[in-house]
Order: structure tokens, then sequence, then C-alpha cells
């Protein structure tokens, strides 16, 4: 009896996933072994490793992996470490706490392409708004063409994508800074600890866990960054900005070259399977230390 | 002596505080200065809007750029859309997933754990593998195009089930009990006893799901090909393409969009956070 009310619970659950998550996995898989035919999505034929062979000879391929990796070290960077002085600092005395936290956590929650469209204008040469203030503050010339420059593009791209997610960082830091008992802070301050040393020694070792966790989301959202480049930059200019998802994105829904598309996201998932799986050992190893 | 030294102790400290507390203000303005810029070029003549130095307050206001928005897109159903997909979504996850969390916490069923193993592993399958084969799916099932498309592939969640789980646990199972002793069904109990118990991760996990649902925008950009079906997102993105540089239509489209958004979140921004919190730190 408890079977059968078990198995009913989860029936709906099972049925999605084996729909919707296992069916499609590898059917993905089944589909990067074939060759598309051209007219019909359909129309396929076997070619074996075929599309793996393409994709690693594919110089937009590999560049689309570069640009991965140079958008996604950075932000991992900034997320983390600026998260976490802004959590420090607004976990002190001051006045209007709540509202601070609200106003930081508001571009979270503001729709990618909204955000995307905005920064288009704040970063546009003649009448945006951040080159204003860099001219006014830091002396810079005036038409900074952020967008438009292959080497300025992509980290106009971090800029953004900093700036709507930090408020998710500061807040996971905050919650967990305010777990921490302010005795050990009041007993250290007895012994004689400085802010630093408090900071280096207990602030510090008792977010580890957090902040492992939050390079962990950090990376795998960043990685699939999707929105901000298609609207603000359609993976330009010259491919500066052609993240790997967007560069799926194109084969698949604007070349209509699935089984090549699929063949590319394999390649990637293998990619960060063996990351991940090579990190964890070499974490592993680090402990037994 | 001592007093001295505590007083200035005091002071110091205070002052230190102002610091932080003005450097938070920048960042803070930095933080809702682009939203807060697009408020101001949409109230702006176009004249205003491409002068220099820059115009901080339109004089006069205008609501031309509104009025453009509103003949050029439909709004109105767009809205409709994005509410009815994301609010479809998230009842079916609640309702789902938390008769899937209450079996894996309370139920012990025959291979219970490997079930559990094989709904959470689905976790680390990334989206931009599915997004091919469900496209075809989707396709193959003559929903391309439909709420059907929009709403079928999001009905569950892993991360929902998992969190529900957890949350389900903490709650003491001598209620349980003592209903089934009552001869409370397993339905019974899980609507009557245990939801209500866990109002604070439901609300938090639907702001959650409601969210992504809301602003998601890849899914919907490769199976929606009609105008009036779009969903916000998708056509603030179409309607960038039609306006190219129209910054005026543009700053008003993207604020009509945040603005529900913003007004919700200003009212529920504690339940908010405790969302994220909750997911964030238990996860």
């Amino acid at each position: 009896m408890e079977n059968i009310s078990g198995f009913l619970f989860i029936l709906p659950s099972i049925v999605f996933f084996v729909v919707f998550a296992f069916y499609p996995f590898i059917y993905s898989f089944r589909l990067s072994l074939f060759q598309w035919e051209g007219g019909n999505m359909r129309n396929l034929s076997w070619s074996g490793l075929y599309q793996y062979s393409k994709a690693l000879s594919s110089h937009e391929f590999w560049n689309s992996l570069k640009v991965t990796a140079l958008f996604t070290f950075p932000t991992v960077f900034l997320h983390i470490s600026i998260g976490l002085l802004l959590a420090v600092l607004l976990n002190r005395s001051i006045p209007c706490k709540t509202l601070l936290r609200g106003v930081f956590f508001v571009p979270v929650i503001m729709s990618t392409i909204v955000v995307a469209i905005i920064w288009k204008f704040m970063l546009s040469p003649t009448v945006g708004l951040f080159n204003y203030f860099l001219n006014v503050f830091f002396g810079l010339p005036k038409e900074i063409p952020w967008l438009q420059d292959p080497k300025l593009a992509l980290p106009g791209l971090i800029i953004v994508h900093v700036w709507k997610w930090i408020g998710y960082f500061m807040v996971i830091y905050l919650a967990a800074l305010q777990d921490i008992p302010v005795s050990i802070y009041e007993s250290a301050e007895l012994d004689g600890a400085s802010s630093w040393q408090q900071f280096r020694h207990i602030t510090l070792p008792l977010l580890s866990n957090t902040t492992w966790f939050l390079i962990i989301i950090s990376i795998i959202n960043t990685f699939q960054v999707f929105d901000i480049v298609y609207a603000m930059t359609s993976g330009g200019p010259v491919g500066s900005t052609d993240v790997v998802v967007y560069y799926i994105y194109r084969n698949a829904f604007l070349f209509y070259d699935m089984p090549y598309a699929s063949a590319v996201a394999w390649l990637l998932f293998s990619l960060i399977f063996i990351l991940t799986a090579m990190q964890l050992k070499f974490s592993r190893a680090e402990w037994s230390y | 002596m001592s007093t001295l030294d505590t007083k200035f102790y005091k002071v110091k400290v205070s002052f230190l505080n102002i610091i932080i507390f003005t450097m938070l203000l920048v960042f803070g303005v930095f933080m809702i200065m682009p939203f807060l810029f697009a408020i101001s070029t949409s109230l702006k003549p176009d004249k205003q809007i491409w002068a220099y130095p820059i115009v901080w307050i339109p004089k006069p206001f205008i609501l031309e750029h509104y009025k453009r928005v509103w003949e050029l897109i439909p709004i109105l159903r767009l809205f409709f859309n994005s509410v009815f997909v994301s609010s479809a979504i998230t009842i079916s996850q609640l309702l789902i997933s938390s008769m899937a969390a209450y079996a894996f916490a309370r139920i012990n069923f025959f291979a219970r754990d490997v079930f559990l193993l094989l709904i959470l592993s689905t976790m680390m399958i990334p989206s931009y593998i599915l997004m091919v084969p469900l496209y075809l799916i989707i396709d193959q099932f003559g929903l391309m195009n439909s709420y059907g498309a929009l709403i079928i592939p999001s009905l569950v969640s892993a991360f929902s089930i998992f969190l529900l789980r957890q949350f389900f646990l903490s709650i003491p199972s001598d209620l349980d009990d003592a209903a089934r002793i009552d001869g409370c069904s397993r339905l019974q109990i899980l609507f009557k006893i245990i939801l209500p118990l866990s109002k604070s991760a439901l609300i938090a996990l639907s702001i959650f799901v409601f969210m992504g649902a809301w602003n998601n925008f890849l899914w919907p950009l490769i199976v929606i090909s009609s105008e009036s079906m779009r969903t916000l997102p998708l056509a603030l993105a179409y309607f960038q393409v039609s306006q190219s540089t129209e910054w005026g239509p543009l700053m008003a489209a993207s604020v009509i969009v945040t603005l529900p958004v913003l007004v919700f979140f200003i009212f529920a921004q504690r339940q908010f956070i405790q969302g994220i919190t909750l997911t964030g730190i238990k996860g």
C-alpha cells in the first residue's frame, strides 16, 4: 500500500522527466551523429563522428570557447569579491539597511532583455550615461564605442552581467554573515585581534562553504549567458562576444544545422564534466593534508 | 581617562560607518541609476535625449514615447501572455513538485532513493543540451507557437522537488502520524497539514519560479513565431530591432515591462529576499 501511494505521488514527475529530460538528453546525442541534408529538419543521414570533427576543426567553435572563458573568469571573480565586499559593508551598523539591500537587488529581478536594452543605451558613445560619467569623473574620452569595438564589447558585457547579478551574491553573503555569532568577534576583539585579522581568520573561513556554493552558481550561470549577447551584440563585433550558447543557438535556429549544434552542445557538456571531475579530485587531494 | 578613551573610540567607529554608508549609497546609486535614467529618457523629447551635456530632468515631460509603444505593440495581450504562462508554470510546479517532495520526504517506498537520485540528476543537464531536442519534440506534438509550448517543458522542476523535500523533512512527522491514526489519506495529510505549515517555503519558491518563467527569453525565442503569442521579454527584443536607436520608445517600453515587477518587489521585498536565500543557503 505504501509502495502504491508513493509511486502515485511521484508518477507525474517521473513521466515528465522521462519525456522532457532523459529522452531529449539521449536524443540530442543521437542527433549529433547525423548530418542535415537540407530542406526539412528531419532530412538526416548518418555521419558518425563527422559533426564532432567538424566542431573541433572549426575556428569559430574554438573562438566561442575562448570568448566564453574570457567572459566567465573575470565575471565570477567580480561577482564573488564585490558581492562579499558589499555584504561585509552592509552588515555594519548603518542606517537604511533594508532599503540599501533592496536597491542592490533591483537589477536581479529585472528582465535580462530590459537590462540589455537599458545598458545598450548607457554604453552608447554619444548619449550614453556611462561614458558621460567616465568623462566627467575620470577625464576619459567622451565617445568610447563600447559595443562597437571588438576589444571593448566583451568588457562591456562583463560590466552589465556583473551589475545585474551582484545583488544576488551580496544577499546570500549577507545572510551567511548574519549567521555568524557576534560573540566570536567579541572574544577575538578582547584578544587584541585587528579588524583585518578578524576578517581573515574568522569571517573568511566561516564563509568558505557559501563561497564555494556561490562560485559554482556564478560559473554555471555565467557560462550559459545568452540574453544580453543576443540583445546587445549578436555575437559581434567580429565574433568578439560569440559565447558558446549563442554559437549553438545560431547554428541550430539560424542555420538550421541541428546535428552540428547538438555536437557542439555535447562537446561543451563533456568539457564541463571533465573539468568538474578533475576539480573534485583536486580538492579532495587538498583536503587529505 | 578611560571614559575619554571610550568616547573617542565610539566617535572613531561611527565615523568609519559614515564613510561606509556613503560608499554604499554611491554604489546603490550606481545600481538604480540606469533604471532612473531610462525613466527620465522615456519622458524626454528626442532633442533632449540626444543633447549633451546630459539633461537630467526632462523639461517638459512628454508622453509621446509611451503613446508610441501603445500604438506599436499589443501590450495588453503580451502582458496577458506573460502572466498566464508564468502563473500556469508556477501553479503546476507547486502542485506536482510538492506531491513528489512529500512522497520522498514521508513515504518509504520501493527504490525511493534511486528515483530521487534520478530526478536530482536531471538538474545536471544544462539547458543548451535540451534546447534542440525539446524544440523538435514540441514540433512533433504540433504545439509550436502555442501556450503549450511555453508551459509544458516547465511543468515540473527537479529543483522545486529538492527544495520542498528538504523543507518537508524539517517538519516533525508527529502531526502526520496523528492524522494517519485518525484515518486521513496521504493526500489529505499533504494538503491539510504539510502545505499550510510550509507557507513561507511555498511563497519563496513561487516567487522564484514565477520570476524565472516571467524573465525567460531563450525558450520563447525559439518556439514562438507570431507577435500575438510573444511573452514580454521576447516582444521587447523584437521591439528593439524595429526601433534601432529610437531610445525614447525603447526606454518607455522597458519601463512599462519592469514596473509591475518593481512594484511587486517593493511590497514583497522580504519574501523575495527570503526566497533567494532559502534557495541559496539550503542548496
